[in-house]
């Protein structure tokens, strides 16, 4: 190849480069290390960590511990998928094509929205891009968010919105009921361009008032943005149907492993008429058929919103996203359909309610602490000793169970409190030794 | 989907642990339907593989789509990958007990820092554009910071990619475009007059995406500094520098790196990807939240830096995608850095030698080597009808990827190239005889080029009737309903 080009060395391709760019050292890296070797230093390195499998972990706060089914497993191991680019040449592309177009259809059908995008990078960043669209799509600068949010998404929602010259109020809730309380939703006709309510909230709670704050920031022209679990819209009503004009959540539940917290998978879906979905970020599959022919296909569509062509008019900077948690996601309710959904969504419910009356019946323990229906996660508070949040935390890591996520953490004024999370991942003995535990740790 | 079934179901989930507990959730909020087709688990299984090899990708075929770098992906990554106790880490998980994957994204930083002459590294961003959102907005804060609110510009030149003028303005700044001269670089007595007062940075990519060192680079941070701005470095392209060229060195401030892309991790046919944003030391308290740090003992996060940009995700970073950087970079040391960018800048110029200049003519620069990539315009095939999306499609015609087309935006006919350093000279020598093959054609016999694609698992799509908002979900009716 050398020869080719007419030169004795690789050297001589850099001789264009000024030589005081170079570096003077080698860089400073370890290695080369052979793959036996590589793996070793990698198990030797992860021996001392007492991650445990989904059974034992009881932490939810924005990623759940889930049963991954083998299937989808397989499905987003294919490395025909992993191993492909941005599908920019959709006639070699097809299969990847197909696959986030049905991602998007299944999401419409879970959000009952009408468009949904490819995935964004997880949720805080689709509720902060969710804003900044409301922004472009009323022209109005405040974004009021429910204290009742997660913490990662309520920052995120303001790092981003504040760089666009936009800012952010958070509503407060009922220290009782955990819910967001309506008459701190302070909605301005000049001034709101959107409100964001998760659904269940980060407390746990089941927000029963959605349907009267979709109305309450529609009234005012803000559009009402929802951040859903995904699993719970197999027992709870589609956000869709209270109106939502744009539903935001994490898909990690449906087929991704917690990977401590990455890559996640942001869902993203709007409700549509074409001027609406034009402000929509990240990139949108659409079907159609060959120029010459009425076979079916898919394509990248109205890319002229996106970076690529658009540049810095473009209505967002994303490029990558989360393409092939997505194909996990399509296959995982693929397999589940409508009816394993309801039946997922039962058992999880279930078994948190199950768990919350067994902590419940344990000496000292409210539990759930606030007065409010709950989905998946519950708060719970050791109510007769000066027991913090972080200390039942990490007691209960001491003893091999992650639970307790102290709300200490992102509420100054919850010390006390501590949330629980429990999904279809486990079974008795598993909440056994998490009531055991908390037993023990007094 | 549409041959979904009613009571069809792929995957069972578990009964409740005890089915006598009553769900107690609020009355008008209970779902009716769910609507979600029923299909068995061989249905779902069949219908995805199949997907998947109607899908072209590295693991299939050679896959030379400029300014991407697709590489090939060893497979001891993915494994390292799927250990349990990385997949099954909780992100909340206290911070003691998971000291070995701290470790591990930690060591990592520290290398990323080495590679690209930095002090800090955030693993925190999960693509490039993200990386290059937050920088943009570092840069602000620091100007905001030294009370120097005034400095509203980026300068960003035209070859830029898409994401650096898209991320500037999502930070808020104004745009302010710098040329590119004859010589294919950026046009340095046009910056002289961009700068000023407002100058806040100007974002670059070495080497540019027509594949050009810019050789000006350490006068162009020199004018920058002096004016007031700092170097953002973009770096879709360090696959040609690596391990010889540090960023840090060249006189920028803040780094990205695209670990899918230099760091051989999948690209997932999209994402996830990660961004690292390695940063210079003054830096460091613009850091977005939280920064994994070490105290001599732990590894443990940093909740709150003095001037930082704030929270921008949820969680740590795509972990599962930086350990596999991790084992990648083990496997090659130092020496091996520096082969990596050699090779791809001799596959790139002998690739670049072997195309035919009748069909495929080089803009700017001639008899200057390229980098890890190179740009050529299809022009002298327009005269025949034959444009770069035809030459593509006929590309993937015979069994190849096509090159990136019409970018950058600078070129007419535009066929960005990147064939890397992990392809064989026998596939080099193959696409390039495939693409003089269909130039010949495109001149001799155009209405063969034109009508391609033919044997893909479409022909050409109609881009229009897709964007129709009837298109952008599946409307299906539940078989079998009684």
């Amino acid at each position: 190849m050398l020869k080719a080009l007419g030169v004795n060395s690789i050297d001589e391709l850099y001789a264009d480069v000024p030589a005081e760019a170079f570096a003077k050292r080698p860089v400073d890296i370890p290695g080369p290390y052979t793959e036996m070797e590589i793996e070793r230093i990698v198990e030797q390195k992860l021996s001392g960590d007492t991650t445990a499998p989904p059974s034992s972990c009881f932490l939810g706060g924005g990623a759940w511990p889930h049963y991954v089914p083998p299937a989808v497993q397989l499905i987003s191991s294919r490395s025909e998928f992993y191993s492909s680019y941005t599908p920019y040449q959709p006639e070699a592309s097809q299969g990847m094509l197909q696959a986030l177009f049905e991602y998007q259809s299944l999401i419409c059908d879970l959000t009952k929205m009408d468009a949904a995008n490819a995935s964004m990078y997880d949720w805080a960043t689709a509720a902060a891009e969710a804003a900044l669209m409301a922004i472009r799509v009323t022209g109005k600068k405040g974004i009021v968010v429910s204290r009742a949010s997660g913490y990662d998404r309520r920052n995120a929602i303001r790092t981003y919105i504040e760089a666009a010259g936009g800012h952010m109020a958070e509503a407060d809730f009922g220290p009782r009921t955990g819910l967001t309380d309506l008459s701190s939703l302070e909605v301005s006709a000049d001034d709101t361009a959107a409100v964001y309510v998760e659904q269940p909230n980060f407390l746990g709670c089941v927000e029963e008032a959605v349907p009267e704050m979709a109305e309450l920031a529609h009234r005012k022209k803000a559009l009402f943005i929802v951040g859903a679990e995904p699993t719970s819209l197999g027992l709870l009503k589609a956000p869709g149907e209270y109106n939502a004009d744009v539903v935001v959540g994490e898909g990690q539940p449906l087929g991704l492993p917690l990977s401590y917290g990455g890559p996640l998978l942001g869902v993203f879906a709007a409700r549509g008429d074409l001027a609406f979905i034009r402000q929509m970020p990240g990139r949108i599959v659409g079907e159609t058929t060959e120029k010459e022919g009425e076979r079916r296909g898919y394509v990248l569509v109205l890319q002229s919103r996106e970076q690529h062509i658009r540049r810095e008019r473009a209505t967002s900077n994303i490029c990558t996203n989360q393409a092939l948690m997505a194909v996990a996601a399509a296959a995982y309710l693929s397999l589940l359909g409508g009816d394993g959904l309801k039946a997922l969504s039962r058992t999880i419910c279930s078994n948190a309610h199950y768990a919350a009356k067994r902590v419940a019946e344990l000496k000292g323990y409210t539990a759930p602490v606030f007065e409010s229906k709950f989905y998946s996660e519950f708060a719970i508070a050791h109510v007769s000793s000066d027991l913090t949040g972080t200390d039942l935390f990490r007691r209960l890591s001491a003893r091999g169970v992650f639970a307790a996520l102290p709300l200490g953490w992102f509420y100054p004024e919850m010390s006390r409190e501590a949330l629980i999370s429990v999904t279809e991942a486990h079974m008795k003995p598993d909440v056994d030794r998490l009531v055991g535990a908390l037993g023990e740790v007094l | 989907m549409e041959l979904g079934r009613k009571g069809r179901i792929g995957f069972v989930p578990p009964p409740p642990i005890d089915p006598t507990v009553e769900i107690d959730l609020p009355k008008e909020l209970l779902r009716d339907e769910v609507e979600l087709p029923g299909l068995s688990e061989l249905q779902v299984v069949r219908h995805f593989v199949r997907l998947s090899q109607m899908n072209f990708s590295v693991d299939t075929g050679f896959y030379p789509l400029g300014s991407c770098t697709m590489k090939y992906n060893p497979k001891l990554n993915d494994r390292i990958a799927s250990h349990p106790k990385v997949i099954n880490a909780h992100p909340h998980q206290p911070h003691e007990t998971v000291q070995g994957l701290l470790g591990i994204l930690y060591d990592l930083s520290t290398m990323l820092a080495s590679i690209t002459g930095t002090e800090a590294v955030t693993t925190l961003p999960a693509a490039g554009a993200h990386a290059e959102f937050l920088g943009a907005l570092m840069i602000r804060k620091y100007h905001a910071v030294n009370g120097d609110s005034n400095r509203n510009e980026m300068i960003v030149p035209d070859s830029a990619h898409g994401t650096n003028p898209a991320s500037a303005q999502m930070a808020g700044f104004k745009v302010v475009k710098v040329s590119t001269d004859s010589r294919g670089l950026v046009d340095l007595e046009e910056l002289k007059k961009l700068l000023g007062e407002r100058t806040a940075g100007m974002m670059m990519t070495v080497p540019n995406t027509l594949g050009l060192f810019e050789k000006d680079v350490l006068t162009i941070s020199k004018l920058v500094h002096e004016a007031g701005g700092l170097m953002y470095y973009d770096g879709a392209n360090l696959n040609a520098i690596i391990g010889r060229v540090r960023p840090g060195d060249l006189g920028f401030d803040v780094v990205h790196l695209n670990i899918h892309k230099t760091f051989s991790t999948p690209h997932g046919g999209g994402g996830p990807g990660a961004g690292p944003l390695c940063v210079k030391a003054f830096l460091r308290d613009y850091l977005p939240t939280p920064l994994l740090a070490y105290d001599g003992k732990l590894y443990h996060w940093e909740q709150e830096l003095p001037h930082s940009v704030g929270r921008v995700k949820s969680f740590w970073g795509n972990v599962g995608v930086l350990v596999r950087a991790y084992a990648y970079l083990l496997t090659l040391g130092p020496e091996g850095l520096k082969e990596i960018s050699g090779l791809s800048v001799l596959s790139s110029n002998y690739l670049m030698k072997k195309l035919d200049p009748k069909y495929y003519s080089l803009p700017y620069a001639e008899g200057v080597p390229r980098k890890h990539e190179f740009v050529v315009s299809s022009k002298p095939l327009a005269k025949k009808g034959v444009k770069a999306l035809n030459v593509a499609k006929a590309i993937i015609d015979e069994g190849q990827h096509a090159p990136t087309v019409y970018f950058p935006l600078i070129v007419d006919e535009a066929l960005m190239i990147e064939p890397t350093e992990t392809e064989p000279v026998e596939e080099i020598d193959r696409f390039a005889n495939v693409v003089n093959e269909i130039g010949r054609k495109a001149i001799d016999d155009p209405e063969d080029v034109l009508k391609r694609p033919l044997f893909n698992s479409s022909g050409l799509l109609d881009d229009f009737k897709a964007s129709h908002p009837m298109s952008l979900k599946l409307r299906w009716a539940p078989q079998g309903k009684q």
